[in-house]
Order: C-alpha cells, then structure tokens, then sequence
C-alpha cells in the first residue's frame, strides 16, 4: 500500500478564529469553514509527513477512533480538500512552492 | 461642422476623486444629478476614464459581470458596459450606453480594487453617523437597511441605505457617505466618521442587541462584501481585511422590530 502525502495549497487564504478555521479559495472566492478533524488535517499538511502519520499522531490521539477507519476517512476528506483546491495530494512528498496539479491516489 | 467638445466631470466618493471624460453633454447632465453631493473639483484625480457612449444596442444586456486582470491592466465588463483600466497609468476607458448604471457599476468595482488593496471594503449595508460615530448595518436584501435608515431620529446623518464604503484609516476603519442607494432611493451625505459598531441586521418581534461569536462575524462579513474581481491576490487581501476588521470593531447582532423605538436601543 503506497503512502499519500498532503500540502496545503499556497493559493488559499486561511484563518483561524474562535476554534473554527475558515479558508476562502483565491480561484472562485468561495468560503469553506473546516471541522476538527479537517483543520488537524490542515494544519498537519506539510506535504513531507504521510497521511497514514498524521492520522495516527493526530488524529487517533485525539479522538476515540480505529486506526484504520480513521485512515479510510482521511483520505476521503484529503481527496474532497483537494478537490476544492484547498489540498494537494500526492503519492510523494509534496516540495514546497510546488503547486501544480498532483497524481492522486 | 463643429468638433464635438470635451467635457468632464470629477465624482469624488470615499474621498478618491474619479474623473470622467465624454463629449456627451447630455451624459454629462445625467452624472450631474445622480452624483449631485459628490462632485469634487481635484485637479489630480486617482484616475481617469474616457467614457464613450454608446448609441446601439448591447449584444447580450444580461450577460454577468468580470473584472480580470492581466499585465496589470483590468478588464472590466457586463451585458451593458465594457471598461479597462490600468492602475499604474491611473488611466482607463468605458464603453457604454447613456445609463448612468453602468458608469454606477464601474465606479463600484473599480473602488472594490482600490479599497482591496488598501484593507477596505464595500459592504452590502446601510450606514450612519450618530454622535461623530460611524454605525454599520449589515444584511442580505429584506434584513431591514432600508427600513433602519428610514427610522433613524433627526439626529443622524445617513451614509447610504445600501453599499458603505469603508476605509482603513489612523488604526481604525472609517465609514465614508456613497450615491450608491437601495430602495430609499435618497444619496447619502458625502461626509465621514470613525466606525464604532457593525450590526448584522435582522427583522424581528422586539428590539434586541446580542454578541456576535468570533467566526460567525467574520463569516457574516464575509458574506456581505461586494467583491467581484477573479484575482487570487486581491481575494486573499480581502479575506485578511475582514479578519482584521472582525478583530478591531465590534460586530452585534440587531434583531428589530420595525418602529423607532430600534434607535433607543442603539443609542
């Protein structure tokens, strides 16, 4: 099983406010306000660490969930930021200032 | 035969003076009335249009608005007007028939792009003056701007009834007055004051002041800012800007009942 690694998009404006993170996409203007786990996935995404890392360090530390499980659903949330351009999801780490369209899982 | 002669006019709002250039007398006359209050008499204005008037019909009159930009030069267009304008050059041209809406439009987005850069906004709300202070309220169309303006006591001045213009100014945010009117239909005062409070506006059974979370201020901000450019940088500014703004003026929700008791309870 190959690992999937996530950056945040450097075209994005993001803030946090009041425990909530909000981002707006600079493409379309639209505003996106993300749940816990979204914004642990955010905040974690540095393109180097794997997804699989970051769900077991932050997230199943976090909350009461299987490993597994939580795995499955953070791919599918990386996959759903990414489809709004808010991530980027690669089968490799992520460089920085890279931000052309990744190979998705 | 006679040359057409050139003639111009200066409309100053939020204190930028924009002069417009046309051989149109007739147009000429039309921005005269709809910007009567704020007509100013810069001999330098921050920019400059040609406006050539346009007597044929628009191809497609419904065609939404765009503002692009490239090479530093913004494209501005819709259904009734096409415009360029070059910042740098503080020049620009407009093409449009002799509705003094479109003109209306340009001015609107072309302070948007200005205001963007400098950590202000226009924002889909009514304001006023009471006491040298600015007060903001803030709504989606039929949350009650025009109808809180219209209940204001003798004692306030009215900004608008529909588009404020807010300016980052000595630390703080300024409210400035604007032509631009909602169903009031009555131009703001062309004068100015320091934002004190931004009310997000709703209609209700009684008079009430609530806080407003952090977040849902910024979101509520957000969601009423007139923004229209497709610009990465500049979104990415006004998203800042509604941030800062949210963290330095107090946002409370106004629930009200639509009588003037509603100003008692502003104060």
């Amino acid at each position: 099983m190959s690992s999937m690694y996530v950056a945040r998009n450097p075209r994005v404006a993001a803030r946090g406010l009041g425990g909530e993170m909000m981002i707006m996409s600079g493409r379309d203007s639209t505003l996106f306000t993300l749940n816990k786990t979204a914004t642990i996935l955010w905040q974690s995404a540095d393109g180097e660490t794997p997804l699989d890392e970051i769900v077991t360090r932050k997230i199943c530390s976090e909350f009461d969930v299987d490993p597994k499980e939580a795995l499955q659903d953070a791919e599918s949330l990386a996959r759903e930021l990414a489809s709004h351009e808010i991530l980027q999801v690669s089968e490799t780490p992520i460089l920085p200032g890279h931000s052309g369209a990744e190979k998705s899982k | 035969m006679t040359e057409a002669v050139p003639l111009n006019l200066v409309i100053e709002i939020g204190g930028m003076p924009v002069r417009v250039n046309t051989t149109d007398a007739g147009f000429i006359a039309i921005l005269q009335d709809r910007y009567a209050g704020f007509i100013g008499r810069s001999e330098r204005p921050e920019i400059e249009f040609d406006i050539e008037i346009s007597s044929s019909r628009v191809p497609n009159p419904d065609e939404d608005v765009r503002v692009t930009q490239q090479n530093g030069r913004w494209t501005l267009r819709r259904g009734d007007f096409r415009a360029e304008w070059e910042p740098a050059r503080r020049r620009g041209w407009i093409r449009q028939t002799a509705n003094p809406y479109s003109i209306d439009a340009v001015l609107r987005i072309v302070h948007t792009l200005v205001l963007a850069k400098q950590g202000g906004f226009l924002l889909h709300s009514a304001s006023a003056i009471r006491n040298g202070k600015a007060l903001l309220f803030a709504g989606v169309s039929e949350a009650g701007k025009t109808t809180i303006s219209r209940l204001a006591p003798p004692d306030v001045t009215l900004l608008t009834d529909e588009i404020s213009y807010v300016r980052k100014q000595n630390g703080g945010y300024a409210a400035y007055g604007t032509p631009f009117t909602g169903e009031l239909a009555k131009l703001g005062e062309n004068v100015s004051a320091p934002v004190s409070t931004l009310f997000l506006l709703s209609k209700g059974p009684e008079n009430l002041i609530e806080p407003v979370a952090p977040a849902d201020a910024a979101r509520s901000l957000l969601a009423n800012l007139l923004f229209f450019a497709e610009d990465e940088e500049l979104v990415q500014a006004t998203f800042h800007s509604a941030f800062e703004f949210v963290s330095r003026v107090p946002v409370r929700r106004l629930t009200f009942f639509p009588d003037s008791r509603v100003w008692e309870l502003i104060g």
